[in-house]
C-alpha cells in the first residue's frame, strides 16, 4: 500500500538561520522614511529583538508600513499595557493594617512613552524571519486609537479583548462587544486599579511552603543517575 | 490588493441581503442555530451561533467567554515560579509546552541559561506533550466524521505517552516540572529504554491512523477542498502551527528561530501541504505526530550528561525588561510577553495562545459552507477551549 506520506512534500527552504540586526536597522530606516516624526523611539537588542514606538496618530500608517513594505504579513498579537503601579500591590496586605505607602510613579519600559496606557502589537515577517513589536501612547483623557482591523484581520478580536480590558477604544472598529465579559460588566478588569477581587474578599495567607532547589541544602553536586544512552 | 477587512465587510452585507431576500420574496426564514455551550464538536465550552439558509451558513460567530480565567490578571499577583502552575491549564492536553515559553521569557531577563541538559530533558517533553495533544486529537477528528475506532485507539496509545510524563514529572495532566534555570528533578531510572519503546508504538498507531482514516474514501471526500484558508488569510489572521503550514506556509518556531531548546541538535522535517483545507491540516498534525517521536528518538540517543539546574538564587527577582518568547506548541504558536519591574512577580505578562488566533478565522471560513462542514472544519482546525479563553 502506497501511504500518502510516501508522497514528496513541498521542497524544503533553505533559511538563514542567523536573523541578522542590519534587517532591523533597516525596519527602522523604513519606518522613519514613512512616518517621519510618527516614529518616536526604537530599541534594537542585538541579536535578539526589537521593538518601536510611534505616535497614536499614525498608528493604523504604522501597521500597513509594516505590512506593505517591511514584509511582516503575520499577525501575531495586539493588546495593551497599563504602566500605572497597582495601588493594591501584589494583594499581599494585612487587611487589618492601614495600607503601605506605594510607588505611584508610572515609568514606561522599553522605548519609553509618555501616558499611562499604550497600545502594542507584535507581527511577523516570515519569510526574513524576524518580529517586531510595537507600541503607541494612548492619550490619558480619551483612550482610542485607529483600528487596525483593515491592515491585519486578526486584529479583529484581539481589539475587542483589549477594549474589554482596557477600555480602549479603537475607531473604525466595526464590532466593540465584549468577547469574554458579560455585556454588563462593568469596569477593565487588566487595569491597575481594578482589584483581584479573589484576593479582596480572601486575604493572601503569606508564603507558607518554600521549595527546596536541588542542592540548596547541601554543597553536593546534585545527583545525577547515569543513563546508558 | 484589496483589503481583507473590506471583502469582509462586503460579503457580510451580501449576507445580510441574502437573509433579507430570504424573507421577503421566497416567505421562507432563515434559521439561527446554536451549535453548543455544549456540543462534541466543540471539545468544550464554545457557542457557535450560525445563520442558517437552507442548509448552508449565511453567518457564523463563535461566542467565547465560558471558561475565562483572567490569567493575565492572576500572574500579576503569583511570583515568577508561581506562573507555571496557571499556565499548565491554558492548553491542557499539552501542557508542559505551556511552560516552557514563560520560563524561557523569564530566563531571558534573568539573562540564565538552562544546562544543556535539562534543555534536552525540555525539548524531549515538550515533543511528548505533542504527541499526546495531537494523538487524541487524531481520534476525535474520527469521531467527528462518524469513525468510531480510532477514538479508542488514540486514548489507549495516548496512555502509553502520559504514563511517561507521569514517570518523569509526577503529573499526568499538570506536570508543573519547569524551573527558572533548569528542570525539577532529573529523569528517573530506565526512563529512556521505556520512552524508545513506546515511540515505535506510536508510530506504529500512526501507520494504523493513516491507513483507517486517511486513506478512507468517506473521509477524504468529507475533508478535500473543504474550509480552504489561503495563505494571505492564514497569516493576516495569525493562524500558527499546523493550520499555517497547511496553508502552504514553511514556518516553524522549532526550527526558524534561536531558542535555548535542543532542536538545533536534530534532523527534522517541517510538514507543509499546499492545499489550505480541512484535510491538509489533519494531514500535517498525522506527519507531524510521526517526526515528533522521531525527534524524540534523536534526542533520547544523544542526551548529555550534567546537572538539570542552573546555580540561582533561591528567592527569585527578575530584573528589570520586556521579553517575548514563543515556540511551536501543538497547537500553534504560543508566546508569553512578559514585563518585569526587578520584582518578585511580573508586572504583566500578555499571553499569547494559538487557539484564540486559530479560531478567530472561523467567521470567515465558515460562511458558505454546509451545516455538516462546520463540524469537520471546527474540528480540522483544532482547539482547546482553555488556549482560547485563558
Amino acid at each position: 500500500m502506497v501511504r500518502l506520506s510516501d508522497a514528496p512534500a513541498s521542497p524544503e527552504l533553505v533559511h538563514d538561520p542567523v536573523v541578522n540586526d542590519k534587517v532591523r536597522e533597516g525596519v527602522v530606516t523604513a519606518l522613519r522614511a514613512a512616518l517621519g516624526d510618527g516614529l518616536i523611539d526604537s530599541v534594537i537588542k542585538p541579536n535578539d529583538d526589537m521593538w518601536v514606538r510611534v505616535s497614536a496618530a499614525v498608528w493604523q500608517q504604522a501597521g500597513r508600513v509594516l505590512r506593505d513594505t517591511v514584509g511582516c504579513d503575520y499577525f501575531c498579537f495586539l493588546s495593551a499595557i497599563d504602566w500605572m503601579p497597582s495601588p493594591y500591590g501584589r494583594g499581599e496586605d494585612d487587611p487589618t493594617a492601614p495600607p503601605p505607602e506605594r510607588d505611584t510613579a508610572i515609568k514606561q519600559g522599553y522605548t519609553g512613552g509618555e501616558t499611562r496606557m499604550q497600545v502594542f502589537a507584535r507581527v511577523t515577517n516570515l519569510t526574513k524571519h524576524f518580529g517586531v513589536t510595537i507600541k503607541a501612547d494612548v492619550p490619558d483623557a480619551q483612550p482610542s486609537v485607529d483600528s487596525w482591523v483593515t491592515v491585519y484581520a486578526g486584529a479583529n478580536w484581539h481589539e475587542r479583548e483589549t477594549h474589554e480590558m482596557f477600555g480602549i477604544d479603537f475607531r473604525g472598529h466595526p464590532d466593540l462587544r465584549n468577547i469574554y465579559l458579560p455585556t454588563d460588566f462593568e469596569g477593565y478588569p487588566l487595569r491597575k486599579d481594578f482589584p483581584l477581587l479573589a484576593r479582596m474578599v480572601k486575604p493572601w495567607p503569606g508564603i507558607v511552603d518554600v521549595e527546596l532547589l536541588p542542592g540548596d541544602d547541601t554543597d553536593d553536586e546534585p545527583a545525577v543517575p547515569a543513563e546508558p544512552a | 490588493m484589496t483589503d481583507l477587512a473590506d471583502r469582509q465587510k462586503l460579503s457580510y452585507i451580501a449576507a445580510q441581503a441574502a437573509d433579507a431576500r430570504l424573507n421577503v420574496e421566497l416567505e421562507t426564514e432563515g434559521m439561527t442555530l446554536n451549535i453548543g455551550p455544549q456540543h462534541p464538536a466543540t471539545l468544550g465550552t464554545l457557542r457557535i451561533i450560525v445563520r442558517l439558509d437552507g442548509e448552508q451558513v449565511v453567518w457564523a460567530e463563535p461566542g467565547l467567554g465560558y471558561m475565562h480565567r483572567g490569567y493575565e490578571k492572576l500572574t500579576e499577583v503569583r511570583t515568577f515560579p508561581q506562573v507555571t502552575a496557571l499556565v499548565n491549564r491554558i492548553d491542557w492536553l499539552g501542557s508542559f509546552a505551556n511552560e516552557v515559553p514563560f520560563i524561557l521569557a523569564a530566563e531571558k531577563l534573568m539573562e540564565v541559561e538552562a544546562p544543556p541538559r535539562a534543555q534536552w530533558i525540555r525539548t524531549v517533553l515538550f515533543e511528548l506533550s505533542r504527541i499526546a495533544n495531537v494523538s487524541l486529537f487524531l481520534g476525535d477528528l474520527g469521531v467527528q466524521l462518524g469513525a468510531i475506532t480510532p477514538v479508542f485507539m488514540a486514548f489507549r496509545d495516548r496512555e502509553y505517552v502520559l504514563n511517561l510524563i507521569e514517570g518523569a514529572t509526577g503529573g499526568r495532566f499538570h506536570p508543573n516540572f519547569d524551573r527558572i534555570g533548569g528542570l525539577k528533578e532529573d529523569l528517573p531510572a530506565g526512563w529512556i529504554t521505556e520512552t524508545k519503546q513506546v515511540m515505535k508504538k506510536l508510530r506504529n498507531f500512526c501507520d494504523q491512523m493513516e491507513d483507517l482514516l486517511f486513506g478512507n474514501e468517506i473521509f477524504q471526500s468529507r475533508l478535500r477542498g473543504i474550509g480552504v484558508i489561503p495563505a494571505e488569510v492564514a497569516k493576516q489572521y495569525g493562524l500558527s502551527g499546523p493550520n499555517l503550514r497547511a496553508s502552504g506556509v514553511d514556518w516553524d518556531l522549532r526550527r526558524d528561530q534561536k531558542i535555548a531548546l535542543a532542536y538545533d541538535k536534530v534532523q527534522f522535517k517541517v510538514w507543509t501541504h499546499p492545499d489550505g483545507d480541512s484535510f491538509a491540516r489533519c494531514w500535517i498534525r498525522l506527519q507531524e505526530t510521526r517526526e515528533a517521536t522521531k525527534i524524540v528518538d534523536q534526542l533520547l540517543d544523544g542526551i548529555p550528561s550534567g546537572s538539570v539546574m542552573a546555580k540561582v538564587p533561591r528567592i527569585i527577582k527578575v530584573p528589570e525588561g520586556e521579553a517575548w518568547v514563543s515556540t511551536e506548541n501543538p497547537l500553534g504558536e504560543m508566546g508569553y510577553y512578559v514585563i518585569s519591574k526587578g520584582d518578585l512577580g511580573p508586572f504583566r505578562v500578555k499571553i499569547r495562545s494559538a487557539s484564540f488566533n486559530n479560531i478567530s478565522v472561523v467567521p470567515w471560513v465558515l460562511r458558505g459552507v454546509y451545516v455538516p462542514d462546520v463540524i469537520s472544519i471546527l474540528a480540522s482546525l483544532y482547539f482547546i477551549l482553555g488556549d482560547i479563553d485563558r
